[in-house]
């Protein structure tokens, strides 16, 4: 293995990594707060990118600037984000959090059943897609190799910026603050005066918009189709799982490893590309069957 | 295209109603007399990735049979279709299947879109008695491996369908040294590669395989698979997927700038054009299954093919795609044959038995060029290719170098088994005079 390939590998790795960052990040946060393995998360990843996609086109026909197209990504998610996040957790979540957690997981995959209609009768069946963005944004040459600045440069820079935000407000911020409290002990933040319930709302709307966001910026570099939030929410869960439930570095960490791992196996064991994550989510489990990254939990009487 | 599942339940409570309310209708008839009428039972994709097919399919089908049904019906009897949703995944659709075929009464379908489908059809067709004829799938295994009285096919098979792919390469690009495919990573994407690769390195020995990549169905993202073409640089790079998968690889390649490297060779990506618009290069060699095209070089012109173009323009905003050619070329063979059988029975009604032995041997026309079903129910559809480029008045890239392949020339003939035939075609193929090239 030269260091060549191990850069190439590297270049495709990270990008294809922090989009599945994004999405495991809501994934884990959710979980992390509302103790909810949330199914429909894969839908907020497909109408993310949905949305956005239809944002970019009618951005595109204006002929606005790239800014404006990159704007309306982000801001494709969090309309994403807070409306059918707000409304999922209002609606939904809310009214089975102490419930048993099949059922709880029941819920949400009955909600991405109805979301995946939904998103039928909204956007139809044929592939949805707006590319511009990457075109304008331009190419770059590496080792002989030709590769978009969208994919190469954008997409790890966004995840990376959303990660070490996300670090910060948690460590540095009181919403943070309040918000670990309520992943430690949600009864003792109660008591402790912070409103779990606002928390829960503002978390999840947080992770559903990081699940969105997530789409929107998958949303120029491919073609949405029916069944595209399937497909990322059963690796989001591989990554949430080998990295150890609520685990935000971990998932990082999880995210990159997957990437280049995929990446290698393209071009050394192109067959195996598809087990990668799920190779490694199995070694790991049986090594540490509470993920990667857990760590001991203080117990509760 | 097994193995693509989704709950559907709208359209599953909604097919329960329609066939518990059909249940009460009429459905057995007297031999010999004339039916009420002929249900027509379809399966196609209305859900799952494939309904990139399945949905424009279906317009055809409510498009022709209301058509048909407006000018007296087939023999004065008019046409009642049933759909079924193939995404329901291979078991549900057999029990669809099933209820139809035993509790509806239909004793004539139309099945599958997907060559896994037509697999665990044709079978339990054959059991049931009733005539499947099977529309679109692509699998040659299925009739070669069983002789089937109930089952037929309208259209080509893979074998077809590759055979003629290598012959326009061959013909249009005869000097290439190295090739790469990308395929999607189930049994269509894995037996056309096996196909093609047979039949190019029967034909021209020296060529290289430099990488087979097989990314997982419905990939959203080839940036590895692309990175890795481009430092291997191979001359010709062959895929063929379809809908979502094949917007994606053309989209991240053209961005990456592979096509002014490579040529592509796209057997499908006549069913993605129009929806890739300029982002579909021009030069690129590109099918669609058979001879069917809206600007086809021997029937653009053709009052019947055109006044259909401009009404599934009108009706669905897109242009057909082949899965529509391929859907009115089963329709009209079954009402052609329903015609040569009531022939051959004296003016009365055909039995399921005697439709099903008028579907062998027929000759019956589409919207395009003729179609011979064989005695082994395998239809002998004529393949067009050509090659990408841009012309005003279109927002996406027509073919042009257009070629019309013989069927009988590159079909595994009856009896023999594809695997060992394609290795046994010979260089002189590509000189056959009856392959019309168009410039």
């Amino acid at each position: 293995m030269t260091l060549d390939l191990l850069i190439l590998a590297a270049a495709d790795g990270f990008s294809y990594a922090g989009l599945l960052f994004l999405v495991s990040l809501g994934l884990t946060l959710i979980f992390g707060v509302q103790g909810i393995l949330n199914v429909a998360h894969g839908s907020l990843y497909a109408f993310g990118g949905y949305t956005a996609a239809t944002l970019a086109i009618w951005a595109t026909e204006k002929q606005a600037p790239t800014w404006v197209l990159l704007a309306a990504l982000v801001a494709a998610a969090l309309l994403v984000g807070v409306v059918l996040g707000g409304i999922l957790e209002i609606g939904l979540l809310r009214r089975v959090q102490d419930k048993d957690p099949v059922l709880q997981l029941l819920v949400t995959f009955a909600a991405f059943l109805i979301f995946e209609d939904l998103q039928r009768l909204i956007w139809g069946v044929s592939p949805y897609s707006s590319t511009e963005v990457v075109s304008r944004m331009g190419n770059l040459d590496l080792f002989g190799i030709t590769y978009t600045v969208y994919q190469l440069l954008l997409i790890p820079a966004v995840a990376l910026a959303v990660y070490l935000g996300l670090l910060y407000a948690l460590r540095r911020t009181r919403l943070g603050k309040q918000i670990v409290a309520v992943t430690h002990n949600r009864e003792v933040a109660t008591a402790l005066g912070i409103n779990a319930k606002k928390i829960g709302l503002i978390t999840f709307i947080a992770g559903a918009f990081l699940g969105a966001l997530g789409g929107a910026m998958a949303a120029p570099t491919t073609s949405l189709v029916p069944g595209v939030g399937t497909d990322m929410i059963v690796l989001s869960f591989s990554v949430v799982a080998t990295a150890g439930l609520g685990q935000i570095t971990g998932a990082f960490i999880t995210a990159l490893l997957i990437g280049m791992a995929r990446s290698l196996a393209v071009y050394t064991a192109p067959e195996l590309e598809v087990a990668v994550p799920y190779l490694i989510m199995v070694a790991v489990l049986l090594v540490r069957p509470n993920g990667l990254f857990t760590v001991a939990q203080a117990r509760r009487i | 295209m097994k193995g693509i599942s989704r709950r559907n339940w709208i359209s599953r409570v909604g097919a329960i109603a329609a066939g518990v309310s059909l249940l009460f209708s009429v459905s057995a008839f007297a031999q010999g007399a004339k039916p009420a009428e002929l249900k027509i039972g379809i399966t196609t994709f209305t859900s799952g990735p494939a309904s990139v097919f399945g949905v424009p399919a279906k317009a055809a089908a409510e498009q022709w049979i209301e058509e048909t049904n407006a000018a007296g019906g087939i023999n004065g009897v008019k046409i009642t279709p049933v759909f079924i949703d193939e995404g329901l995944g291979g078991d549900k659709l057999l029990t669809e299947y099933r209820r139809v075929v035993q509790e509806q009464g239909v004793k004539l379908m139309l099945s599958a879109i997907s060559s896994g489908n037509c697999n665990i059809i044709a079978p339990v067709a054959e059991d049931l008695k009733v005539l499947n004829v099977m529309w679109d799938c692509g699998t040659e295994k299925v009739l070669e491996d069983r002789r089937f009285k109930y089952v037929v096919r309208t259209q080509a098979n893979a074998v077809t369908e590759m055979v003629a792919t290598v012959v326009y390469l061959l013909k249009t690009k005869p000097d290439f040294k190295t090739i790469a495919v990308v395929n999607q990573d189930y049994a269509w994407g894995r037996d056309s590669w096996e196909i093609f690769r047979n039949t190019l390195l029967a034909l021209k020995p020296d060529v290289k395989v430099v990488a087979e990549l097989f990314p997982k169905f419905g990939a959203p993202d080839f940036s590895t698979e692309i990175s890795r073409l481009q430092a291997l640089k191979p001359d010709v790079i062959l895929s063929t997927s379809w809908g979502g998968d094949l917007d994606t690889f053309v989209r991240q390649a053209g961005q990456r700038g592979l096509f002014k490297t490579s040529q592509f060779v796209l057997p499908l990506a006549e069913s993605s054009a129009e929806r890739l618009g300029s982002a579909l290069p021009e030069g690129v060699i590109i099918g669609g299954r058979g001879d069917h095209y809206f600007l086809h070089p021997e029937y653009k012109n053709d009052a019947k093919h055109k006044a259909f173009v401009e009404k599934f323009r009108a009706k669905t905003k897109s242009y057909p795609i082949y899965p529509v050619y391929h859907m009115v070329a089963a329709l009209q063979a079954v009402s052609d044959a329903h015609g040569k059988a009531i022939k051959a029975n004296k003016g009365q009604w055909p039995t399921t038995e005697q439709l099903a032995d008028a579907m062998h041997g027929l000759d019956f026309k589409g919207l395009t060029r003729p179609v011979h079903i064989r005695e082994d129910g395998q239809g002998l559809e004529d393949q067009l290719l050509g090659m990408t480029k841009n012309q005003p008045g279109y927002a996406f890239p027509v073919m042009e170098n257009m070629m019309l392949i013989p069927a009988d020339l590159v079909t595994t003939p009856v009896g023999l088994k594809s695997p060992e035939w394609v290795k046994t075609v010979k260089p002189e193929l590509l000189k056959n005079d009856r392959i019309k090239v168009f410039k």
